[in-house]
């Protein structure tokens, strides 16, 4: 059987809630999916069974989400647990899978909402077992309640700053930050500085997480250059350059973090038009300033459709599902722009100190193009010499790579690779990026089994829209 | 290495098998952090190099903490533990994943 909605939301985090809240409050049917347990996304992830210890140590922003979750889980939206989406076509049917079942629903109109993970930081050495992400690292509080003893934390950007003081919170100080930031970005930044100041709350919390991380004696190396990871079978320690001197810290983990970069793979999947943001250094689907996208079927909301942050996100998902409730016919142009007045003009607000972080925290050449001996497809072990050697032998394009080797074939479908396979092209054929493009992705977005596609019995339409 | 928060309750424990190794972990965990808690990092091995690889993202993208739980392929980080649960790494040379 399956079931027709007004609205399909993809995403459970501040952008999905706030779409769905919204349009259920129109009077709108929407059934929101999402593969997490609970709803919250990336920024609130498990806070509705966190312990209140647990939330102390993450802190207001993130139990600011319990409200959030709160208000859909009143608002008659159907939330869908566990549901890992893993094909969405033109016509609005989306395909997922519940604990080994596959099922698939259609909507009238569907919200985007899918997030962003965080970028590839291909390095020396960041495939062995003890080298995650920063974001793992925090996933593992807000989920599992557990912390690293003694982790270093490599990159640039808020949240390894976020992370950095949360595990101090947590009594699980890093060992050190190696921080890829140099005074050039700092210097490139600060044309943007003015504009960032209406975004002068944000900056406090930043200062503060410094100040935090220097009360608590966390040792930062800035500037770091040549950062290799040592070790092999296991993570021994971090090597790299720092203030001229080269530099070894011991540690069995390691967390990388080098930005977010919006999720692209289902709206690369249903064919929607992207374009490529220089400042983000990554790739995002076009969409107007109401979230629509180029297909009228569609909109997208939240850090998926560019970054950012928590909050821009939620305001985007409501004004996503007022063009989502104006396309299928719920509300009318005239009243949707009235609503969405208001909130795009707070969107501005929220979003005037991302020029500053985007030109303060870029990721250094060095891993968007890394060095030849370095992996950068985990799956099939591919190398960054690899792509230079296809694009020598006339490789123009990620799609034709898979012609000459493996990369983007293994179970991650390039989700890690991509921008890396497309950075270097870029770089080795002279082309621009939308010209190089990105790997063409199709169902099933994540691997499923025989068994689940044949547990999907064939849809006869149960009509849920209002 | 890593520890639990303090203040976190450790007391109503799960256990659930690795291979033959007893892995304590408690409600609510993925069987990827019960793993990294007991200080196993190494989830499976590269059907390329053979060499060892962990769980990366801990958010589903990576696919780099693929185990066998009763005989089928799942994401580790996407698992909550359960009591009795039977973990297997998944046999050298493959991707562990069919496509
Ligand atoms: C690992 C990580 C940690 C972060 N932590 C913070 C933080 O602590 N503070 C902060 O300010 N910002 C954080 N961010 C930035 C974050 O992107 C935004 O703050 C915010 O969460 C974006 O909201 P969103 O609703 O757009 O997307 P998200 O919150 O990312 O929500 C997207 C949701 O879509 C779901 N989803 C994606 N694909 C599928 C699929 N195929 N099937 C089913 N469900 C799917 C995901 O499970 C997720 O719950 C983090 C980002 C990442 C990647
Ligand atoms: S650790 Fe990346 S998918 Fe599980």
């Amino acid at each position: 059987m399956s079931d027709l909605f007004d609205i399909i939301v993809i995403g459970a985090g501040p952008a999905g809630m706030s779409a769905a809240t919204e349009a259920s409050r129109h009077g709108a049917s929407v059934c929101m999916l999402d593969e997490q347990q609970t709803a919250g996304g990336q920024i609130y992830r498990n806070v509705v069974h966190s312990p209140a210890a647990r939330s102390r140590i993450l802190g207001a922003d993130y139990r600011a989400g319990l409200l959030m979750t709160q208000n859909t889980n009143e608002s008659g939206v159907v939330h869908r647990t566990r549901a890992t989406v893993w094909k969405v076509d033109k016509d609005g049917s989306v395909a997922f899978t519940v604990d080994g079942q596959a099922e698939q629903i259609r909507g009238r109109h569907v919200i985007l909402a899918n997030g962003a993970m965080e970028r590839s930081v291909p390095i020396p050495g960041w495939t062995s077992p003890g080298v995650m992400t920063v974001g793992a690292a925090q996933i593992l509080m807000k989920s599992s309640g557990i912390v690293p003893v003694g982790a270093v934390l490599v990159g640039v950007g808020p949240l390894l700053y976020l992370v950095a003081t949360q595990l101090v919170a947590a009594g699980a100080p890093p060992k050190a930050l190696i921080e890829t930031q140099t005074k050039s970005d700092l210097i490139a930044a600060m044309p943007h500085f003015l504009p960032a100041l209406k975004g002068w709350k944000q900056l406090a919390k930043g200062m503060q997480m410094i100040a935090a991380l220097r009360w608590a004696g966390v040792p930062r190396f800035k500037g770091a250059t040549e950062i290799e990871i040592t070790g092999g079978a296991s993570v021994e320690g971090v090597r790299f350059r720092a203030q001229g001197r080269e530099k070894t810290i011991h540690t069995t983990t390691v967390f990388l973090h080098q930005g977010v970069v919006p999720n692209t793979q289902i709206t690369r999947s249903i064919g929607l038009d992207h374009e490529y943001n220089t400042a983000q250094h990554s790739f995002a689907p076009i969409t107007d300033d109401c979230g629509q996208s180029s297909n009228s079927v569609f909109s997208i909301a939240g850090d998926g459709a560019g970054i950012g942050g928590a909050k821009d996100a939620a305001l985007s998902g409501k004004i996503s599902a007022l063009n989502a409730l104006r396309q299928i016919g719920k509300i009318t142009q005239s009243t949707c722009d009235g609503m969405a007045k208001p909130l795009l003009k707070r969107r501005r607000a929220e979003l005037a100190i991302r020029p500053f972080l985007d030109a303060a925290y870029p990721p250094p050449a060095s891993v968007l193009r890394p060095a030849d001996d370095t992996i950068i497809c985990r799956c099939e072990d591919v190398r960054a010499g690899d792509i230079r050697r296809y694009a020598a032998l006339g490789c123009r394009g990620p799609n034709q790579t898979k012609a000459f080797g493996r990369s983007g074939m293994g179970p991650c479908q390039g989700r890690y690779c991509g921008l890396t396979v497309t950075e270097i092209l870029v770089e080795e054929t002279g082309q621009r990026h939308e010209k190089v493009g990105s790997y063409r992705i199709r169902a099933p977005l994540k691997p499923i089994t025989l068994k689940e596609l044949a547990s999907l019995a064939l849809p006869q339409e149960t009509d849920k829209s209002k | 290495m890593f520890k639990f928060i303090d203040g976190e309750d450790t007391q109503t424990s799960i256990s659930f098998l690795l291979e033959d190794q007893k892995i304590e972990a408690t409600e609510g965990m993925s069987v990827a952090a019960a793993l990294l808690a007991n200080g196993i990092t190494t989830f499976r091995q590269s059907a390329v190099s053979n060499e060892g690889r962990g769980p990366f993202c801990l958010m589903g993208t990576c696919y780099e903490c693929v185990v066998l739980i009763d005989g089928v392929h799942v994401q580790a980080c996407m698992t909550q533990v359960r009591a009795g649960l039977s973990v297997d790494r998944i046999p050298t040379a493959t991707t562990g994943i069919e496509e």
